[in-house]
């Protein structure tokens, strides 16, 4: 069995996980993926890769209704120390009493399954401090 | 009317909701030959023709559309800008007219929708014998419900939520949201084009079953079939019609386009606030009017929670006070400035392509005098304004004629 895999290439697995961007050089707008060039300024090729904070407050979300039998879920916009991060609240109920606007949270990271060489795939997500 | 002013001369939109025995060509033909109809005006008469449908955008409706009323040869402009690709045909004839290539054009926008479920969802291909990275992202899966969603209700949720943190509310949000519902369906029941024309109260609007906290069932657009299609003639070719075309058009004040400028998390989620005011902007300066001169807007009310923040895009209220100005009543029919009295997107319905010429049709009835149960009186001023995600928006001001 191989070591697990993160889910998406800016999420780095280890004793510390956590997320990464590429920082453009030029006006320092920050991006999760692959960059041609910079959205913000139009800046070429001068991306350098920084590490996002892990913890953060959440400045967006909502409560999906699952229509495929799986659990609800919380997609959420947690600002992490300035940068805006794409994720779902994790390891709390999912309802309107336990997650809230302007809410303290921490990445976590957690297993979407293995694939047939018996290698997981590994998420983020954010829990309540 | 001055020589370089762009009217519309006929508009018109089908009822909106289930058409199983009509296909997109049916509809937008049905739409395209009431709106020359309304103009007194034939096929024969344009001399530019842009169409949008968006779920078939490489099938070229225009042409088919042609065939079936008329192939003339002029320029067909086959165009497909999300939600906003009514607008974007529109002002794409309008842009023709302005630059003097022809005198006169159709815009139509038609969309099959009935039973399409929840747009926007990406839960990827199916999961292969091993983990394989693709996309911009690198990703081994779909992100929905892994990393957030795509799917348009809770993306728009969202998009509310985020307004209530930037500007907090007291009170209790959900609720909040299902009485901006509540207007909407409240109008509804005025409007016999609309897919839905059902009366609900708050209470039943939040009895409904929930799709994306905090938007139930009742808060989300209806998918739904329709066309809409609008002639735009140049005030130097109007001058030469009749004293009742010219009477019943309605000046193009404004017509304006924009995409989202990079602002932070714009790529995380989307930005429907900052294209949508400099959009406004433009259009107010545009047609030297303010927010405080309209007479009704209709705004894109995809969801209940998108349009609570079109309030404060648009300036229909001050900066970061669009609850207080909604709880003030002045968005209902009766208020300072009424929003979506068509019953909005959440009831009328939302065929794609067909939405923003169907809501220049609603703001021309108006000021036309011709809305009948749900007229504002006296209506002289409207804005109709659409988002598209990735993202558009059209904005037009609209001016009755005077005469």
């Amino acid at each position: 069995m191989s070591d697990p895999i993160p889910m998406v290439d800016y999420l780095v697995l280890g004793s510390d996980p956590h997320l990464v961007a590429n920082e453009c050089g030029s006006c320092g707008a920050r991006f999760f993926d692959r960059r041609n060039a910079c959205a913000s300024c139009g800046a070429v090729g001068s991306f350098a890769q920084v590490d996002i904070p892990t913890t953060g407050e959440v400045r967006a979300f909502t409560i999906v209704k699952s229509w495929t039998g799986g659990d609800d879920y919380v997609p959420a916009v947690v600002d992490c120390g300035g940068t805006s991060v794409r994720g779902q609240i994790v390891n709390t109920p999912p309802d309107p009493e336990h997650v809230s606007l302007g809410m303290k949270v921490r990445l976590t990271t957690y297993s979407i399954g293995a694939d047939s060489t018996g290698t997981e795939a590994i998420t983020y997500g954010f829990e309540p401090v | 009317m001055a020589n370089d002013d762009i009217w519309i001369l006929g508009i018109n939109m089908t009822k909106f909701g289930k058409h199983p025995t009509l296909d997109v060509v049916d509809l937008a033909a049905d739409a395209a030959l009431a709106a020359l109809a309304d103009g007194g005006v034939t096929i024969q008469d344009m001399g530019v023709l842009a169409a949008g449908n968006l779920m078939g955008a490489a099938a070229g409706l225009g042409q088919q559309l042609q065939k079936q009323i008329g192939q003339t040869g002029i320029p067909v402009y086959n165009v497909a800008n999300a939600c906003a690709t009514g607008a974007t045909a529109l002002r794409t004839v309008i842009m023709a007219v302005k630059s003097g290539e022809c005198d006169m054009g159709l815009a139509v926008g038609v969309e099959k929708l009935s039973g399409a479920g929840m747009l926007g969802a990406g839960f990827g291909a199916a999961k292969s014998e091993e983990w394989t990275r693709s996309g911009r992202h690198g990703t081994v899966s779909g992100f929905e419900g892994k990393l957030g969603t795509d799917m348009m209700p809770g993306v728009f949720a969202q998009v509310g939520m985020e307004y209530l943190h930037a500007h907090p509310y007291d009170g209790a949000e959900f609720e909040l949201f299902a009485r901006i519902s509540q207007k909407n369906h409240f109008n509804s029941t005025m409007n016999p084009l609309a897919a839905i024309t059902k009366d609900m109260s708050v209470e039943q609007i939040m009895n409904e079953p929930m799709i994306a906290y905090p938007n139930t069932r009742a808060m989300c657009s209806a998918n739904s079939d329709g066309a809409a299609a609008a002639v735009v003639v140049s005030g130097a070719k109007l001058r030469t019609l009749s004293t009742e075309q010219q009477r019943r058009a309605v000046k193009v004040s404004a017509s304006v386009l924009t995409s989202d400028p990079y602002q932070e998390a714009c790529q995380i989620l989307p930005d429907v606030n900052t294209l949508t005011r400099r959009a406004a902007i433009q259009a107010y300066e545009a047609a030297g009017i303010g927010p405080d001169d309209l007479d009704l807007v209709e705004l894109h009310d995809c969801f209940a929670t998108a349009e609570l923040v079109h309030y404060d895009n648009l300036m229909l209220c001050p900066e970061g006070d669009a609850v207080a100005w909604f709880e003030a009543g002045n968005a209902h029919r009766d208020g300072s400035t009424p929003v979506n009295v068509s019953g909005g997107l959440e009831s009328k319905g939302h065929p794609i392509a067909a939405t923003g010429i169907a809501n220049i049709w609603e703001i021309c009835h108006h000021l036309r005098g011709e809305a009948g149960a749900r007229q504002i009186p006296d209506a002289k001023v409207g804005l109709a304004h659409v988002i598209g995600l990735g993202s558009a928006c059209g904005v037009h001001i609209m001016e009755r004629s005077g005469l």
